[in-house]
């Protein structure tokens, strides 16, 4: 009998650009919890998805109970060797019924005559004991859609625990539950413990690792850093070996010299309660301010209240110290506000327009002649001018937009922000997927706009980018504001950390 | 990478197939029936084309939204019987308005847009505020137009109209009947829209990514309510012109013409996921259809199967257009 259930040995994993993954090892004992640990990019999701076959590993080994496997995808990995995983973001069908959701693809049948027919009574008596067998009793009929999060991750765990898993994989299962669904979650996975399953728990939060986790493994920049007992790691020792990097020498310098307060906001409510709640923050001219925290903080969400994308319940923006209204993103431009989205594809570029009209689609109001007819000669200027100003690469304007590399995308929504001319630009994980050079490109650009007096606002997951950026950071954690760092000195990794993680 | 010259070959007989085929279809028929290329056959085609033109125009844009607009036959049918029922001469023994002297044709044919526009208004408010699915609201519209246009009518055929109507469908202007130069002028006009000002860019914005739209303050909601304000009131000339070159009208006019004028815009190239179209493609489009009805008929094909013609042509059609967006992924 091996010692472990499950190991992971000297896994590669290359992108064009990165490495991803460098020799990483991971082993299971069976019947622990194990917390697998890491920031943001550090590459635990990327692991996992080399575990399910998603991603094939360049190099390295998967043993179970000793005996070498090979996983090609999710669903060999649950029917031939019983490792199932609980999403981070679940994907199930939440039009149909529990019941068919857990047993999609494996539906009960029985025979009537020649026919073949899926046997509901089997089907959701099966469902009802396996939902026992999570402690949770509810409906197995009822639409999946109609349950809250928490149940449904729990109808994946009963999946999982249905068909026999020796192994969980939760990726941060409790980034959207309320208390009460954690303590569910984790009478859950204290039984699974007893009966020998084998766990791995991937999340940020401090408390709950120190609460549910046996082991814990920590991953930095994709290498493998170490693995100690749970028991024998203070929240501060796990801190540390998260983050304790070098910063490297990829930010431009500056000097910064902040002038007067252009934009301030005064405690923004969103009107959901678990989003951005009484934040208040403000920015000078010429700053680079950071916002920092853990995915799930709801930066994006703060940012997208302030742009009026998202309803705000209260909360008062001021420029340039008037009050402003801002309803729509158009009352936010107007306003002199940019924002560049975190979701590029989403939410950023049309990718089946030109350069030019993704450029232009902010400016059109502004440049027309006779009142109505836009005046192509001065937006083509325009466009050339950011083309040439922030060097992207393309044959001409008229290029489709998706024809262009992803630091070039961003650069071009760059352009259209430039050429609305806002005070204040809104900087949504901007360097976000593009590859190294760029991100130094993009990195020039906002100091170039910052010396020009413009205020920018960046929020960024990358502990590094947010260091080298800024000139003050704002942390965030689960919506409320919980540290400001003004001192240079201050703008340590474990800061942040201990703020990003402060509930 | 460089193409060779067989690819480049390949590559634009797939992007240009339809048109290929319907040239070479064209000119078989020239030569092997003697009237079809004649200057009074071509007019006729062209006259044709022109009603379905302004149609097609009309729903470019709703589709070019990634919308759809199921509405414009119905709403057509009901321009024409509003248009007949304002412009009937006093003599006519069966006059809707007996005592109602006919309209001014410009007039009538504000009203006849002017209602059609408030129908397109109520579609366009339903999706654009209340997110109901184009392809719903518009059904819902198409429905709630027939009723008020049977109730209207009494489902009675319209006819006796007044000289000046239906002198719009045999009169001239160079040449060239004035329901053709209706439709180069709604063409021209539609260009101009799509092209130079902040509405068509808009337009194209929202087909492209309405998310996106929203995030760079372009006015998404007001926006579409235009485009299907806009497309009702073209419908609305298409159904004023329609009834001058029928000489009547009854409810039934125009049945169908949207599930046409929606294929016409997608063989042409405007994309039902939205973003891409020009008003070239709704020309393009319309002219295939109709050269190939007339086509067809020339060479003695059995009207039933012409439906299947048509039906062919669409799955040919657009399975090359989309090959084009798919390879360039």
């Amino acid at each position: 009998m091996a010692d472990y259930k499950l190991e992971l040995k000297g896994v590669c994993k290359s992108f064009p650009g990165v490495k991803a993954l460098d020799n990483v090892q991971l082993s299971l004992r069976p019947g622990t919890v194990h917390a697998l640990m890491g920031e943001n990019g550090a590459g635990k999701s990327t692991l996992m998805k080399c575990l399910f076959g998603i991603y094939k590993m360049d190099a390295g080994e998967v043993y179970l109970d000793g005996e070498k496997i090979v996983v090609n995808n999710p669903d060999e990995a649950m029917k031939k060797y019983g490792i199932a995983m609980v999403h981070q973001e679940l994907q199930p069908v939440p039009a149909r019924s529990v019941g068919e959701n857990m047993f999609l693809g494996r539906f009960p049948m029985k025979h009537i005559g020649p026919f073949k027919m899926i046997d509901h009574k089997t089907m959701y008596a099966e469902t009802e004991k396996w939902l026992k067998e999570v402690k949770m009793d509810f409906d197995p009929k009822a639409q999946l859609g109609t349950l809250s999060i928490g149940q449904m991750q729990s109808v994946e765990i009963a999946k999982a625990v249905s068909q026999q898993a020796k192994v969980v994989i939760f990726d941060e299962p409790t980034s959207s539950l309320s208390d009460n669904e954690v303590e569910a979650l984790f009478r859950i996975m204290n039984d699974l413990r007893d009966k020998g399953v084998a766990m791995v728990y991937i999340s940020h939060k401090m408390d709950e690792i120190k609460r549910i986790a046996d082991d814990i493994t920590v991953m930095r920049d994709g290498t493998y850093i170490g693995t100690w007992p749970a028991s024998e790691m203070t929240t501060d020792d796990i801190i540390k070996k998260m983050v304790g990097r070098e910063l490297t020498n990829v930010y431009p310098a500056r000097e910064s010299k902040p002038g007067e307060v252009i934009l301030e906001v005064k405690g923004l409510s969103s009107i959901h309660e678990k989003s951005f709640q009484n934040v208040s923050f403000s920015i000078r001219k010429g700053e680079i301010l950071g916002f920092g925290g853990l995915v799930g903080a709801q930066r994006t969400e703060l940012m997208e209240g302030l742009f009026g994308i998202r309803k705000v319940a209260s909360g008062q923006i001021f420029v340039h110290g008037k009050e402003v209204k801002i309803r729509r993103p158009a009352d936010a431009m107007k306003a002199g506000i940019g924002l560049i989205t975190e979701d590029r594809r989403g939410n950023g570029i049309f990718g089946c327009l030109s350069i030019k009209d993704n450029v232009g689609v902010a400016i059109y109001n502004k440049h027309l002649k006779a009142g109505f007819v836009l005046n192509h000669k001065v937006i083509n200027g325009i466009v050339d001018e950011n083309i040439k100003k922030l060097s992207i690469k393309t044959p001409s304007m008229k290029e489709h937009i998706s024809n262009l590399s992803g630091g070039n995308q961003q650069k071009v929504i760059v352009s259209r922000w430039l050429a609305n001319d806002p005070d204040v630009l809104i900087m949504d994980e901007p360097t976000r997927g593009i590859d190294v050079g760029a991100k130094h490109e993009i990195y020039e650009i906002m100091c170039n706009l910052a010396k020009q007096g413009k205020a920018i606002i960046m929020i960024s997951s990358e502990m590094s980018e947010l260091l080298g950026m800024s000139d003050r950071i704002y942390v965030m954690c689960n919506g409320k504001m919980t540290g400001e760092i003004t001192d240079t000195n201050d703008m340590i990794q474990e800061n942040i950390m201990s703020f990003a993680t402060k509930f | 990478m460089v193409k060779t010259k067989q690819q480049k070959i390949k590559d634009f007989l797939i992007n240009n197939g339809v048109i290929i085929i319907m040239f070479v279809l064209v000119i078989y028929t020239g030569f092997t029936s003697d009237n079809f290329l004649t200057f009074n056959n071509l007019n006729n085609i062209l006259m044709n084309m022109s009603s379905r033109l302004v149609i097609a125009l009309g729903i470019a844009g709703c589709v070019i939204t990634a919308g759809c607009d199921l509405s414009a036959g119905r709403t057509i049918g009901f321009a024409a019987c509003i248009a007949g029922t304002l412009l009937q001469r006093m003599d006519y023994s069966k006059k809707f308005f007996p005592n109602m002297p006919p309209m001014n044709l410009f007039l009538a044919l504000l009203v006849v847009m002017g209602v059609c526009a408030l129908c397109g208004s109520i579609t366009g408010f339903f999706i654009a505020y209340l997110s109901v699915p184009p392809f719903i609201a518009t059904l819902a519209m198409m429905e709630i137009v027939y009723g008020v246009c049977l109730i209207f009518t009494n489902a009675t055929p319209l006819g006796g109209y007044v000289s000046s109507y239906t002198g719009m469908a045999t009169g001239s202007f160079l040449g060239i009947n004035y329901l053709i130069w209706i439709a180069i002028a709604v063409a021209a006009i539609t260009w101009f829209i799509f092209n130079m000002t902040r509405h068509g860019k808009y337009m194209y914005a929202i087909g492209g990514n309405p998310q996106a739209a929203e995030v760079a303050g372009v006015p998404v909601k007001w926006t579409l309510i235009l485009i299907y304000m806009k497309a009702s009131a073209m419908y609305g000339l298409a159904g004023f012109m329609l009834g001058a070159k029928a000489g009547g009208a009854s409810v039934n006019l125009g049945y169908g013409y949207e599930m046409e004028a929606i294929a016409a815009c997608t063989i042409g190239g405007v994309s039902v996921t939205g973003g891409r179209g020009r008003v070239s493609s709704a020309i393009i489009g319309v002219a295939v259809f109709e050269l190939l009805k007339a086509a067809l008929q020339y060479l003695g094909v059995n009207a039933n199967a012409q439906y299947i013609a048509i039906g062919v042509i669409i799955f040919i059609a657009i399975s090359l257009d989309i090959r084009k967006y798919v390879a360039k992924k």
